[in-house]
């Protein structure tokens, strides 16, 4: 079975979607139903494979496996290049299980242009797993924009409210991200080029460049130019405002992609492209991302309690729950990152159950304002079922499959900075508060409202063909996680080797829990108020502060000697090809940057021959 | 019979195949579904009661440390990740306790529920919450204490909110699940600082790898149980976390009996048994963290027993007392009486039980929970009555009801170790006794102040599992007494002091308890009050009475008037609304401002370059072409020595140019 899959596994899903969308563009649009159906076996029979895929994705192993290599544009060094590892698998996965589901829970909400509403789905899916199993930086990034045209297409076309706004704030917001992340991409094959490895090749392969490490005076430079792209993405706290408007305006097959799969290209994008190209400038960087995500969780929490629409409540709670996965992401610890990485894929069954929900009321009631609700749970039991498991899913109870997520990040992060873990915790705690809420004023009471009476409770096709599955996983993940969590372990484990062996190179000093020295001065600055003209009362104080610091510092730096910000380890498998970089250098001592980019360009094979 | 894995699978199984039928088929079930959970139950029960027999015969007979097995091991990349359980004495006594007097509350819930329109919905919870107990009991790891502690919140949250129509209802469910979450949030960071502390999650390990511990790390073990602790704070109801429970009270009574009196509001308490050993680092009399734990269950018992002094709903009272008695249970373990705060559990658990289900009887008969609104019901109920008044002696301390002995030895413990706290457990002891007195006296003596009401006995299947309960009330304080401690045998801690019995603490409880019965009587019984507004003991200590019934104003959840919270609370709601206008306007506006900005300057940008640069090329190429042409247009003269001048001129440049290329 292995060897039948293999080689061409990823192509053949892609070129199965791809001919399912050409069948779906030459049907004519009369024909809604097949057009469904076409669409439907497309989704199916790649989730098929992808099953296929799974069984044979031999979980010991830690590099690319069903690679498939092709040469694409050889003069610029851009390979056809798709693999999977266990970074790429559960995304990949969680893309194949969406699919199907998106096109089922459209059947009555999409009744005009089904026909480009479909072959946008089928381009989005097409597109996501193209993100999620490229190899090559230029593959990456094409697939990255492609995936723009239909999102947008999607929000703008079926969405409802002020659809056209959303769309063109998330596209244009996303797109300066990607040509942000396009400039990063030439920028950091050219710089691959001008180390000892690659001799001068210009490649965007990803092996290639994972063989050299890239001049750390110029990483930083490269991956804020990543980085603005994957924050837009997750979206992290600032950038986040495109997030509640597309969710809210988005039809709700658009709102399950963009919750469970579109996020994760950002966060799958730190860990697959930043994290192993710029371990240097991710380590500068960390404490201020890892600052942001806390806000996110906290900010997004918050945001979530007061909105009065469904919706937008639970895409602000995308915001606290991607934080969480980002903090995790830079925790550096293994464990963290394994909870990141299957908290993506819970985020994106839970979530996207919840917009699936959310979506079923909207049909029948055409409004998502929370007020026009209440005591549902009497009128559609069933309905009621199904949103509390999601929801307790969403905030973590063990059992579901949010638990483990939360759970792992958590204890990784709080062996890496206690105070982020606690800060996280806050958030777990928030986003009880406001889903209860929200369960409370829908579902809870009596039923207020006299349209509400008439409801009709789930179809069979609501409650088996599109809750059942999602929660049969949210329930799998939950209690037995183990078989996601496997073949992840070692991509996982590789990356944290590769970050934390790079960066035992060159050490910073760790960050500062507390910001010391402003403290102390501040409080000398008190006492010297308080005890005017009474030195011995200063003193006393002073040695008495001086004795508190101590102690809380012995008390608070302890837990931190496991963490990767004082790591002393080897140099990694990856190591030995590393680029000499003395300690003591900086930019400065550097040639200036201009010069060295001229020069590169100046070599380039592919200018040159212009 | 042995602990087995398939045993103890079964016992914590049959309930939660109980469940899953009722929530399959609970529709087609409808009555039989109580059948169902109850011959589950029922066996779970029987194999725990086997259990039980088993591991005490084997602990009398001799040393012996308790069954101990994985159900699942889970291989985890190097590691491996193994569900255990485990078999002691102390796990024992709670199956028992959940099994056996869960059986017979849901027994009790047969009657009491009967014409529920969600009846199979009832026990399908019901189900699910003894089979997450079980767990919580007989986990041997962090991992799987933790999980089953929020299942249990999860059911007790479902089941708080079952009559969801009614808003209190839902409301208390909300806040019953979020005000244990604060504390779980502790717990958690307990958890992820005892695994980075010992790098393992198994109870054995745990133990075993902090006693290696040293210098800072020793320490930090401490913070870790109080960080623990935080959990139990929150499940069992302590100050400041306390105000949960008596709004679950909006829950079934039998609910009330099963899950906020017996069993999942003393997992707290049950947790700090369990993690003793780390509490106790490095050794009892020089824990701060017992200390920390002791302060707090004293805190609360006092605080809680004055609160229920003054509460006029007979459940609240009830909320209050088990409150005060869970404070009882942790004053206890935290002054290094290990086996006493247990034993105190296990009595509790039988007559707190028993006077909830004896509540819901009264409620069941006259429809109301005010007891301003009973009063005189002795003789209407009578099995109720007498059950009631065991109760009600056990929980005040009489001899030879069990509560009595269990108390007694808290007390003792305290004496020894700590006189404030003996105090504070005194007080608390002459409280408890008042109002249960006042309470017996407000239900059962007096005349009945409702006309409309017509109370009468409640039917067998509710009045057997009182006079089972109250029996298990009489009987189960002989296990513990100081002559004969059976149970101190059985659940000890090894560090833990064992002191000679003292009987200056036993005299000074029983005076405490005889007191206030004595000031309760005098006040409610001999003089019933007159009717629903009086209230004898607000003649006597005035606004100290509201104060009280207010509280102590100590509801942050819900504040009410003079609290700093009802000014706080909506501020911080009207912050997060700031908040979400500054998401909106600053954050977002700013994205808006950028992207219309660029766009603006971008069309005007382009504007100019199309009108001067693109278009200004075209004109410029259009211009310089004919600028050229006109010059080139001068040298056209059209005369041929002219033109043979100029090539002339041309070739010698070239042969100069190749001359001089050529020369060194």
């Amino acid at each position: 079975m292995p060897d039948l899959v293999s080689p061409a596994a990823i192509p053949v899903i892609l070129a199965l979607l791809v001919i399912g969308t050409l069948l779906v563009a030459l049907t004519p649009s009369a024909f809604a139903h097949r057009i469904r159906a076409t669409t439907l076996s497309a989704t199916l029979s790649a989730l098929v494979i992808g099953i296929f895929v799974f069984l044979s994705f031999d979980p010991s192993e830690s590099g690319w496996q069903f690679s498939f290599d092709y040469e694409w544009l050889p003069f610029i060094g851009s390979r056809l290049s798709f693999g999977l590892d266990g970074l790429s698998l559960p995304l990949f996965l969680l893309t194949l299980f969406l699919g199907p589901l998106c096109v089922l829970v459209s059947v009555n909400e999409i009744e005009e242009r089904v026909k480009e509403f479909h072959i946008c789905l089928l381009l989005t899916e097409i597109a996501l797993i193209g993100v999620f199993t490229a190899r090559d930086l230029l593959l990456f990034y094409a697939f990255w924009e492609v995936l723009l045209i239909p999102m947008f297409l999607l929000i703008a076309v079926w969405g409802s409210g002020n659809r056209v706004y959303a769309a063109v704030k998330f596209l244009i917001y996303t797109l300066v991200g990607g040509l942000l992340m396009l400039v990063a991409i030439i920028g950091t094959a050219w710089a691959a080029s001008q180390t000892a490895p690659l001799q001068g090749r210009f490649t965007f392969h990803l092996d290639s460049l994972l063989m050299t490490r890239i001049d750390p005076s110029l990483q930083t430079l490269l991956f804020l130019g990543f980085a603005v792209a994957f924050a837009i993405k997750v979206p992290m706290f600032p950038f986040h405002t495109w997030l509640p408007d597309a969710h809210t305006e988005a039809p709700t097959a658009g709102s399950v992609i963009l919750a469970g799969l579109l996020l994760k290209m950002g966060s799958y994008g730190f860990l697959r492209l930043a994290l192993p190209l710029f371990p240097d400038a991710c380590f500068q960087m960390a404490p201020l991302l890892a600052f942001l995500s806390v806000v996110a969780v906290i900010y997004g929490g918050l945001m979530s309690w007061v909105q009065s629409d469904i919706k937008r409540l639970i895409a602000y709670s995308s915001v606290a729950h991607m934080g969480l996965i980002t903090l995790g992401i830079f925790s550096f610890h293994p464990t963290a990152l394994l909870g990141s990485l299957i908290q993506m894929v819970n985020h994106g069954l839970s979530t996207g159950m919840l917009f699936m929900l959310v979506g079923m009321i909207y049909e029948r009631r055409h409004t998502r304002d929370i007020n026009e609700f209440g005591g549902l749970a009497h009128v559609m039991p069933a309905y009621t079922a199904f949103f509390l498991i999601a929801l307790l899913s969403s905030i973590g109870l063990p059992g579901l499959n949010g638990f483990v997520g939360e759970f792992l990040i958590l204890v990784g992060v709080f062996q890496a900075q206690w105070v982020w873990a606690a800060a996280g915790i806050i958030g777990v705690l928030l986003s009880a508060v406001y889903m209860l809420w929200l369960f409370r004023r829908v579902f809870h009471g009596p039923v207020s409202k006299a349209e509400n009476t008439t409801l009709t409770d789930l179809s069979f096709r609501e409650k088996w063909l599109v809750l059942a599955p999602v929660t049969f996983f949210l329930f799998l993940l939950g209690i037995y996680p183990v078989w996601l969590l496997r073949p992840s372990e070692e991509s996982v484990r590789r990356v944290t080797e590769r970050v934390l062996a790079e960066r035992a190179s060159a050490l910073t000093p760790p960050s500062k829990v507390f910001p010391a020295i402003a403290v102390q001065e501040l409080a000398d600055d008190t006492i010297q108020f308080l005890f005017r003209g009474k030195m011995d009362l200063q003193n006393t104080a002073r040695s008495g502060l001086a004795n508190a610091h101590n102690g809380l510092e012995a008390l608070f730096q302890q837990p931190f000697q496991g963490s990767p910000f004082r790591f002393r380890g080897q140099r990694s498998a990856f190591g030995g090809a590393a680029q000499p970089f003395d300690e003591g250098e900086s930019l400065a001592d550097r040639q200036p940057l201009t010069d060295d980019l001229l020069k590169g360009f100046q070599e380039n094979p592919f200018i040159k021959r212009r | 019979m042995d602990a087995t894995p398939t045993v103890t699978a079964i016992i914590l199984l049959a309930p939660f195949v109980a469940y899953l039928i009722n929530v399959f088929f609970g529709g087609r079930l409808k009555e039989k579904a109580a059948f169902v959970s109850l011959s589950l139950v029922g066996l779970s029960a029987i194999l725990s009661l086997l259990v039980f027999y088993h591991v005490v015969s084997k602990s009398l007979s001799g040393h012996f440390e308790g069954y101990r097995g994985t159900w699942l091991t889970v291989p985890l990349g190097s590691k491996e990740l193994a569900l255990g359980y485990q078999v002691d004495t102390l796990t024992a006594f709670m199956l028992v306790v959940v099994t056996f007097v869960g059986w017979f509350i849901q027994l009790y819930s047969v009657g009491y529920m009967a014409g529920d329109p969600r009846f199979s919905r009832y026990f399908a919870f019901l189900s699910l919450f003894k089979s997450s107990m079980l767990l919580l009991v007989l986990s041997d790891n962090l991992v799987g204490l933790y999980a089953a502690w929020e299942l249990v919140g999860l059911c007790s949250y479902l089941l708080i909110g079952f009559w969801y129509e009614k808003p209190e209802a839902a409301r208390a469910a909300k806040k019953a699940f979020i005000v244990t979450r604060c504390g779980d949030a502790g717990f958690g960071l307990g958890i992820f600082l005892t695994f980075y502390l010992t790098g393992t999650l198994s109870f054995q390990e745990i133990f075993h790898q902090a006693e290696a511990l040293t210098g800072e790390k020793a320490q930090l073990i401490s913070l870790a149980a109080v960080l623990l602790f935080c959990g139990a704070i929150g499940k069992s109801a302590q100050f400041p976390l306390h105000i949960w429970l008596p709004d679950a009270m909006e829950g079934p009574t039998p609910v009330s009996a099963l899950i906020h009196a017996a069993t999942m509001v003393a997992a707290g308490v049950y947790m700090v048994g369990r993690l003793y050993p780390l509490f106790a680092t490095p050794m009892i009399e020089a824990s701060w963290s017992l200390q920390v734990v002791a302060w707090i269950g004293a805190l609360t018992a006092f605080l809680a027993a004055t609160i229920a002094v003054a509460q006029d709903d007979i459940k609240r009272v009830l909320a209050y007392s088990t409150i005060s008695q869970l404070g009882y249970m942790l004053l206890g373990l935290g002054v290094g009486g290990y086996s006493a705060g247990l034993f105190h559990l296990v009595t509790h658990a039988f007559f707190k039980a028993l006077l909830f289900l004896g509540s819901g009887s009264v409620i069941h008969a006259v429809h109301t929970n005010d007891m301003k609104k009973m009063g005189g019901l002795k003789e209407a109920m009578p099995i109720t009555f007498w059950t009631y008044i065991i109760g009600m002696g056990a929980l005040a301390g009489i001899p030879p009801l069990s509560g009595f002995w269990s108390k007694d030895e808290i007390l003792a413990a305290a004496y020894i170790a700590n006189k404030p706290i003996f105090i504070v457990g005194l007080l608390t002891a002459f409280l408890t006794a008042f109002y249960m007195t006042r309470q017996i006296g407000l239900v059962f003596f007096g005349k009945n102040r409702d006309p409309h009401s017509h109370p009468h006995e409640s039917p067998p299947v509710m009045w057997v599992p009182l006079v089972v309960l109250a029996a298990g009330a009489v009987l189960v304080g002989f296990i513990g007494t100081p002559w004969y401690n059976v149970f101190h045998k059985l659940v000890h801690f090894e560090g833990a002091p064992h002191h000679p019995f003292k009987p200056l603490p036993m005299i000074l409880s029983l005076a405490a308890a005889i007191l206030g019965i004595l000031a309760g009587q005098n006040l409610y019984i001999t003089n019933p009050i007159k009717g629903p507004d009086d209230e004898p003991l607000r003649r006597r200590i005035g606004r100290l009475y509201d104060f009280l019934a207010n509280r102590w104003y100590l509801d942050w959840y819900d504040p009410v008037k003079p609290q700093p919270g009802y000014y706080l609370t909506p501020s911080f709601i009207r912050f997060t609304i700031a908040q979400r206008w500054v998401d909106l306007h600053i954050v977002d506006g700013m994205v808006n401002a950028v992207g219309y900005l660029t766009a603006y300057i971008l069309a005007r940008f382009y504007r100019l370059f199309d009108l001067y640069v693109v278009d200004g090329l075209v004109n410029w190429t259009a211009w310089i072409t004919g600028f050229i042409g006109n010059g080139l247009r001068k040298i056209q003269t059209g005369l041929v020595q002219h033109y043979m001048f100029i090539v002339l001129t041309g070739l010698a440049l070239v042969a100069l140019w190749t001359l001089m290329k050529q020369m060194p």
